[in-house]
């Protein structure tokens, strides 16, 4: 349970999320209390994955209190007025169901998989953690601990991690991308179970929350279903819409460093400021064809470049973000050979993102980054999970399903033009917050070598 | 082999069985079973699914060569998972890594094309292939959309028949894989883990990190790569499953063009059956980190074992479950020692293990250590109640369904019954298996358990309090950059 979502992907060739093709019948309506439903049938199995999707994540949480949406997600677990600490999760079990949850900076969600004949039960079970969550100190205390160790386990044991996290901090100077999903460690020690309630209170109604089923089900069925158990939840609580304080546009480039005497292999990597999908459609797609022909594998520009042809890296990727409710962020990384000195990593990688920006794609390289999109949307439906969790997630940061089913022809229509116009607009320097993650100075000034400070 | 009579779709029949029926009388002897069993009993579809989709078919190929075949037409993509039986357990004692940088270079040119060529081939075609060591195999894994299945299993051919390990690729490569000792090398539950295996495995394969050390991974020679594929990448060797949108009469001939110029035996080096060492002792590398990552385990037992399955249940009520599991609740729930506690059986080829782990803040190391052993002891001294008997059944029975919901994790599960040598109704008789167990069963194997139940923990931290816990300290950080 309590899995936490890294929206800030780690570096590696993280794709824009892919997105289902010709999916089946996807069928969505609202119930009366303004809970939005979608269904996605896949009949290939006799199993179903229930999700419910709360439009609340880390942005949405007040100054001094972060971490406050994850540790309610961990706290959603510890039992209801109706089902005491522990009946729900032990039903599930019993099933033969496997659960788990997860928050972002911009949505929070809670699965069950399980057999087709027991979406009911668990619709049933979710539908009064809705509003019915209990909690006492006795279980808020040692919870709150459990989350001090997922930090250390994810962020403090790993320097790596650190860096990111002071990287999404620098990018954002204003608006809440900028604290950590999970908290920072001196707030959330001071959580408390107040601090949960009020969270919990306020977001937590079903005029704020998506549910997504997918699996062998149909979707008249699954309206009844959801009708009798989520139906019968009264709003309480009205829904603003979601704006934060702005990110501005950059002006000024950014640079971190952190040394450590626990790194043992270096590595360079840089975020830029960019528009997310729901914002700038036309943009986003483009986005995602750029990051493929940039960084996507070992046929992209920054691999065959500064891997294959200058021996400088010994990996090199980018990604991008695209699914976010405001800015968001396009990365590139690479991971320097011995010997090569960062410096020069970085001007041979400015030289790909330039000669990219100046020339846009070739036709060849234009359309292998477009059929490995739209082949993933097709392989994206192999798995019933991953697109319930791509419904969820398109409509959790204010997009649609026609969005998500339309993806594909978007990403066939994009031009070498508008590839290389978000090359040149998007990846400038004043977008940039630039990232090095270094040996300890001391143990990093010992061999010299002849690819030094060139 | 048995020809589709029409375009199947859905893996639903692969679960709805004579087996399950037979579950019912079973059931009924279970005193706290009666929930679990109405959700199984239930699980089986109507049995009109069966005659509409072909389940499992052995495809032999006119060159003799065997797959088992999930034919489903409802997505247009072909699924295919094969493994040489033979990983990293075949490395040259002084030289680990081959069998894992070797398995890396399958995909980067082979035949005509060098690795530029095989790599823009793959992507024009949005074709996945790529191949990895385990320490028992070489697997591979490819996924295409069913109109370049021609392509696509051109490629798989080129790859295992023809790898060509040109030197721009091995030092690229070998690159790519020192980087990531590197970036591990002080990652402490990686270390944990590799620390684990050297001590419990000495001067055994087991010991030896499969992505070899910063030491080991230079001195790999393009002749041990060449070698390590001509003695693993064989017929006799081989195991294969495929799902999706091919036929048996599609698939029957490719499998000889794939696969047919394979030399017909493997020459694999024995490799001797071992017995966990250094059990009782708790080993720590020091890392100035704020969180201690520890592994532990002990004898657990082989997949051939008859035992088993009333292990795999112990196993789960123990560390298996992830959110009922006694270390769950104890470590996890009750004390919030740990975001993450587990333990599994690790059947290897060569030895039966009990494995687990865990991540504490340095001052409360030693007591998680003490807590972890004594809730093993106590499992295997007092047994489960009833009721959580039933219950880890219930779970097992239940959630065996969601290993079946897409291509790939049915290939993958069409693979691993094979390398166990399970038999092709094993699915038909698996939550048979599960459903048969008893408490008798439960005690005789924790009753073997017991003969041995000391545990062996690796600690990479600064861990506290462990004057209790019988600590061996071992002199410095570990930054000897092996990575597994």
């Amino acid at each position: 349970m309590s899995a936490l979502l890294l929206a800030a992907a780690t570096g590696a060739a993280a794709l824009a999320a892919p997105r289902p093709a010709e999916a089946a019948e996807v069928a969505q309506y609202t119930l009366d209390n303004g809970m939005q439903v979608v269904v996605v049938p896949d009949h290939r199995a006799p199993v179903v994955t229930h999700m419910v999707w709360y439009r609340v994540g880390s942005a949405d949480e007040q100054p001094g209190k972060s971490g406050i949406a994850h540790f309610l997600e961990h706290l959603m677990f510890k039992g209801t007025a109706t089902h005491p600490a522990g009946e729900f999760s032990q039903v599930v079990s019993k099933l033969g169901g496997q659960e788990n949850a997860f928050t972002s900076t911009d949505y929070t969600a809670y699965f069950q998989r399980v057999a087709k004949e027991h979406l009911k039960t668990v619709m049933g079970f979710e539908a009064d953690r809705m509003t019915g969550l209990v909690l006492t100190d006795e279980v808020v205390l040692p919870e709150r601990d459990v989350v001090l160790e997922e930090r250390r386990m994810r962020t403090d044991n790993d320097p790596g991690a650190q860096l990111s996290e002071a990287a999404q901090a620098a990018m954002y100077t204003n608006h809440p991308y900028g604290h950590p999903i999970i908290g920072w460690e001196d707030e959330i020690k001071q959580l408390n179970r107040e601090d949960a309630l009020a969270f919990y209170k306020r977001f937590y109604t079903p005029n704020n929350a998506i549910l997504v089923v997918a699996g062998d089900v149909e979707p008249e069925a699954v309206k009844q279903l959801a009708e009798e158990t989520y139906g019968k939840v009264a709003r309480r609580a009205e829904t603003a819409e979601r704006v934060r304080p702005k990110e501005p546009v950059p002006r000024a480039e950014r640079r971190l460093t952190l040394a450590d005497a626990r790194v043992g292999q270096p590595s360079l990597s840089r975020a830029y400021l960019v528009p997310a999908y729901r914002n700038e459609k036309k943009d986003s797609v483009a986005l995602d064809v750029l990051a493929q022909v940039l960084g996507g594998g070992s046929t992209s520009r920054l691999y065959r470049e500064l891997v294959v042809e200058q021996g400088l890296a010994a990996g090199a990727g980018a990604w991008y973000q695209s699914t976010a409710l405001d800015d968001t962020r396009f990365g590139v990384s690479a991971t320097p050979r011995p010997d090569v000195d960062m410096a020069k990593l970085e001007t041979a990688m400015d030289a790909v993102i330039a000669k990219l920006a100046a020339d846009g794609p070739e036709a060849a390289e234009l359309e292998r980054a477009k059929t490995r999109l739209v082949a993933e949307a097709i392989y994206a439906q192999d798995n019933q999970a991953t697109l319930a969790r791509i419904y969820g997630a398109a409509l959790a940061t204010g997009t649609t399903v026609d969005d998500v089913r339309n993806w594909p022809d978007e990403v066939k229509q994009v031009t070498a033009d508008e590839v290389k116009e978000v090359a040149r607009r998007y990846l400038v320097p004043a977008r940039a917050v630039t990232s090095e993650l270094l040996p300890a100075r001391d143990a990093a000034a010992a061999p010299a070598s002849p690819e030094k400070r060139s | 082999m048995s020809a589709a009579v029409r375009a199947p779709r859905g893996f639903a029949a692969l679960l709805s069985t004579d087996g399950l029926a037979a579950l019912v009388p079973s059931a009924r002897n279970l005193a706290a079973g009666l929930i679990a069993m109405t959700a199984l009993v239930s699980l089986a579809p109507p049995a009109s699914a069966q005659s509409e989709t072909t389940r499992i078919q052995r495809v032999v190929s006119p060159g003799g060569i065997e797959a088992w075949l999930v034919h489903d037409t409802t997505l247009p993509l072909v699924a295919m998972e094969i493994a040489f039986i033979g990983g990293g357990a075949q490395d040259p004692a002084d030289k680990p890594g081959v069998a894992s940088l070797a398995a890396s270079l399958l995909d980067e040119g082979a035949g005509d094309l060098d690795a530029r060529a095989f790599q823009d081939r793959m992507a024009e075609k949005a074709i996945e292939l790529r191949f990895d060591a385990s320490r028992d195999m070489v697997g591979g894994s490819l996924r295409t959309l069913s109109e370049n299945v021609g392509p696509a299993f051109e490629l798989m051919k080129l790859a295992v028949n023809a790898p060509r390990f040109d030197d721009e690729a091995v030092e690229r490569i070998r690159q790519g894989q020192l980087a990531g000792l590197r970036r591990r090398a002080n990652d402490p539950s990686t270390q944990a883990s590799l620390a684990w295996s050297a001590k419990a495995f000495p001067n055994h394969p087991y010991g030896r990190p499969l992505s070899g050390t910063l030491e080991s991974v230079p001195a790999i020679t393009r002749g041990d790569l060449a070698a390590f594929a001509k003695r693993t990448l064989a017929r006799d060797n081989l195991k294969i499953a495929v799902v999706g949108d091919i036929t048996p009469e599609q698939l029957a001939p490719a499998l000889d063009q794939m696969f047919g110029a394979l030399p017909a035996k493997a020459e694999l080096t024995p490799v001797p059956d071992a017995v966990p060492q250094g059990l009782g002792a708790v080993e720590v590398k020091t890392l100035d980190v704020p969180q201690t990552s520890m592994v532990f385990g002990g004898i657990g037992l082989k997949r051939n074992d008859p035992d088993f399955i009333p292990a795999f249940v112990l196993n789960h009520m123990l560390g298996g479950s992830a959110f009922s599991s006694r270390l769950f609740k104890e470590v996890r729930e009750k004390r919030g020692l740990a975001y993450s506690v587990y333990s599994h059986l690790a059947p290897l080829d060569h030895a039966g293990l009990i494995l687990g782990g865990t991540a504490t803040k340095n001052e409360r190391a030693g007591e998680t250590v003490d807590l972890i052993r004594a809730e093993y002891l106590k499992l295997l001294t007092d047994g489960p109640s009833e009721e959580e008997l039933a219950d880890a059944k219930s779970y097992l029975i239940g959630s065996f369904a969601l290993r079946f919901d897409s291509s790939a994790k049915v290939a993958s599960q069409l693979l691993q019954i094979q390398i166990d040598d399970l038999g092709i109704d094993y699915i038909d008789r698996r939550n048979e298996l599960v459903a048969a167990v008893t408490l008798d069963d439960i005690k005789r194997v924790a009753g073997r358990f017991r003969e041995n139940p000391a545990l062996l923990f690796s600690l990479v931290g600064k861990p506290e309090g462990l004057a209790n816990a019988g600590a061996v300290p071992v002199k410095g950080a570990p930054n000897g950059g092996s990575g597994g």
